[in-house]
């Protein structure tokens, strides 16, 4: 069947199984070249196989809970969604989250995703205790930091390439509430927003949103938005009354592939400016329902159709700390003089990880959307060879574009260390993707 | 509105365990009955991690007619809510040639699920209160050469659920048809189903759950079943007679 990542680019004819056990899943795994799909909200061909896509959605068993220390194991293919709609009321979040939560914990896992306090809590590694992994010759492994250290270390962000999760044990935080205390600063332009989050890394969420298409004084102005978990004492009334608001219906829904005209220069720019303007007008701090903080997009179902027919791309890269200034400068220029940069650009600050194939360095990662065209193609090209230039990274969740050759620009230690390990264990003839053929990894 | 035990017969069903996700989510105690009922130990488990909901297992095979009566005595709690969605497809081109296992299928789609509801309906009049869901099927609505033995022994069922709930219209006891369409679960996994007119196993078990406290009477669960169903109904038959539908 025809499948795709979120960016509805590539799709590919793909033989999909959707095993229900154990067995079924070996059986899977031992026919072909394999690769795990979860909830499909990379971007890219991360979980695309043309001959062996194994949908782990059936794994969807939450298996314990400890009140403890908020430990929760459960199979790879629960939804996040699920975790925060029965932990939530309990009082538990996800201690990392990414911004949708239409994510599975293996997609989770296989990415190592951040979030918005990447530079406090680091990771979703950093909550994982262990993990259950299918390897390459269908057996079971359970692996942590202390046991199958490599397997456990390789498969936290080894793009599904080192073997099935099966199952993850992770650690929840404790909440008071369901809201966030959010302020909201202005930036002039990019050298401003750094600062402010140079000056705020003691804020437990930081982001920013960019208008990348404006230039000159003001290239990369920016909206910087930090937010703390709110206490219950501090809630304004109506709030408290609503101590862990329960998400509403989704209203908003894109019913068919727009074309991709209504995407011009002109919506994106009269976006830009009401984001923009609001936020300078509109009070600095307020209570903002979890939802709506952590994941404004997940209100509009299937808005990933907005982008027509032909799909798009997201551009993620890192740049390390003492060149992402003069780094994202550069590239936000390019970014606008091309007129095609989406309203969606993000900015976030990283600390420090020190993994063996996970995206985040420290430094400031920059994402944005391009609907997907030749121009398109070329600028990311471009932005990944001045990624390279600067020593950063290029996160392989949102990419769709990179040649083999382009990455190991980027990344040549440890990809080749990678392509070892997998040769090693046998995951190389096991495991692979349309990315991870296409990378020749 | 009482949130007492929803027992889910032939609970290894997709369409069943969704349905009891949804009870749960409501705060229903649930039991879950099916053959191998050990097999559903992760799914109880499941079940009660995220609603915090008592969740027991039951041994249950419909066509086990002696032992009925015993298995409803044997539920910790008489339930409040009954759902069967106990159904056996089987394979129509080859129960064409084997008049026994085409009875197998009619007994599991019509004799068994009859009457066990047939039980717990005379509990429940007792009672005077309590629901009970038959899934049934759109296959039962008319008889068509691909699947008449599973939509013949459906259409007994739906006549049975139509009978059972006109004779306790008065008594406080509610009963519900159910008629999906194709729902995207084990059953159908080797078919190729239209995506428009497929329901998920989660779609089902919220339109049952709508259904109970609405207390509605048949549900087609995706409203275009309705209309087709329809459609299918007024063909003369001399010209159905030759269609292959
Ligand atoms: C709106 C939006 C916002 C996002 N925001 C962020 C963000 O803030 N931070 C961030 O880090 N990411 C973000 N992402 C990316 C997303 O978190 C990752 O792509 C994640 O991997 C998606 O999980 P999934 O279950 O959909 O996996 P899929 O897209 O199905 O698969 C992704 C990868 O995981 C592998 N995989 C999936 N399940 C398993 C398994 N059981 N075992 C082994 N490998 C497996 C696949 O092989 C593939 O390589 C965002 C995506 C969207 C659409
Ligand atoms: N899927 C569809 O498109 C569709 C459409 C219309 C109606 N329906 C109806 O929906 C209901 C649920 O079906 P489903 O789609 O979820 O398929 P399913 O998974 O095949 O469910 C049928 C269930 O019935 C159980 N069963 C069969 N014989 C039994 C017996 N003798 N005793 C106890 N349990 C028995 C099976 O148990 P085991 O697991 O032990 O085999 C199975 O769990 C069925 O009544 C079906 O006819 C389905």
């Amino acid at each position: 069947m025809k499948l795709s990542g979120w960016g509805n680019f590539p799709v590919v004819d793909c033989q999909l199984s959707r095993p229900r056990n154990e067995e079924e899943l070996a059986n899977a795994v031992m026919a072909s070249r394999a690769i795990a799909r979860g909830n499909g909200r990379a971007y890219g061909d991360s979980a695309l196989s043309r001959t062996n896509t194994i949908d782990m959605r059936k794994f969807n068993h939450m298996l314990s809970f400890d009140p403890e220390t908020g430990q929760l194991v459960a199979e790879a293919g629960v939804l996040l969604s699920d975790i925060i709609a029965a932990f939530l009321p309990r009082g538990w979040f996800p201690a990392v989250t990414p911004g949708t939560r239409f994510v599975s914990l293996g997609g989770m896992v296989a990415a190592d995703v951040h979030g918005k306090n990447h530079h406090i809590d680091g990771s979703f590694g950093n909550c994982v205790d262990w993990l259950d992994v299918m390897t390459p010759d269908g057996e079971i492994m359970r692996c942590s930091r202390a046991e199958n250290t490599e397997l456990f270390e390789w498969t936290m962000g080894g793009m599904g390439l080192t073997g099935v999760v099966l199952r993850v044990a992770l650690r929840l935080r404790s909440v008071e509430t369901g809201w966030i205390r959010q302020t909201t600063h202005v930036a002039q332009n990019l050298d401003d927003a750094i600062d402010l989050f140079e000056d705020t890394l003691d804020a437990t969420y930081s982001v920013a949103w960019i208008d990348c298409l404006s230039t000159g004084e003001t290239l990369g102005r920016s909206l910087v938005m930090l937010g703390e978990h709110a206490t219950l004492d501090e809630l304004p009334g109506t709030c408290r009354a609503n101590r862990f608001p329960s998400v509403t219906a989704q209203k908003l829904g894109v019913p068919f592939n727009l074309p991709g005209f209504c995407l011009n220069q002109y919506s994106v720019r009269a976006f830009n400016a009401l984001y923009y303007w609001n936020g300078q007008r509109g009070d600095t701090t307020s209570y903002v329902n979890w939802n709506s903080y952590f994941y404004p997009l997940d209100s509009i179902r299937d808005w990933n159709r907005i982008y027509g027919r032909k799909g798009f791309a997201q551009f993620q890269c890192v740049l390390p700390l003492d060149s992402a200034r003069a780094g994202l400068n550069e590239m936000l220029k390019e970014i606008s003089e091309s007129g095609r940069g989406s309203f969606l650009a993000v900015l976030k600050r990283f600390g420090q990880q020190d993994s063996r194939f996970s995206f985040p360095m420290e430094g400031y990662t920059l994402a944005l959307d391009f609907p997907m065209s030749d121009r398109s193609v070329s600028l990311i090209q471009k932005l990944g060879q001045m990624t390279a230039a600067h020593g950063g990274r290029i996160y392989l969740a949102k990419d769709s574009i990179m040649d083999a050759q382009s990455l190991r620009a980027t990344d040549a230690t440890r990809v080749s260390e990678f392509e070892r390990i997998r040769h090693n264990s046998g995951a190389a003839e096991r495991f692979a993707s349309v990315q991870s053929e296409r990378l020749k990894l | 509105m009482s949130i007492g035990p929803v027992l889910i017969l032939g609970a290894r069903s997709d369409i069943a365990l969704a349905t009891a996700h949804s009870y749960a989510e409501l705060g229903h105690p649930i039991q879950l009955a099916a053959r191998k009922s050990e097999t559903l130990q992760t799914a109880k488990e499941d079940l009660e991690i995220r609603y915090q909901v008592q969740v027991t297992l039951h041994d249950f095979d419909v066509l086990d007619l002696e032992n009925q009566a015993e298995f409803i005595d044997a539920l910790p709690e008489l339930p409040e809510i009954a759902v069967c969605a106990v159904g056996v497809l089987g394979d129509q081109d080859s129960d064409e040639q084997d008049h026994l296992a085409a009875v197998q299928v009619m007994r599991a789609n019509y004799e068994g699920p009859a009457s066990i509801l047939a039980l717990l309906a005379n509990r429940f009049e007792q009672r005077g209160s309590g629901t009970l869901v038959g899934i049934s099927s759109v296959a039962g609505e008319r008889g068509r050469a691909t699947n008449y033995i599973y939509g013949s022994a459906k259409a007994g069922f739906t006549a049975f659920l139509s009978g059972l709930r006109n004779r306790l219209a008065n008594t406080g006891v509610h009963v519900v048809t159910v008629l999906p369409g194709f729902v995207d679960t084990k059953m159908t996994e080797n078919l190729d189903l239209p995506n428009k007119l497929t329901a998920q196993p989660s779609e089902v078990g919220e339109a049952i759950v709508r259904a109970t406290r609405k207390h509605k009477n048949v549900i087609y669960v995706k409203p275009i079943w309705a209309l087709v169903m329809t459609v299918i109904r007024y063909i003369p038959e001399p010209l159905f007679k030759k269609m292959r539908i």
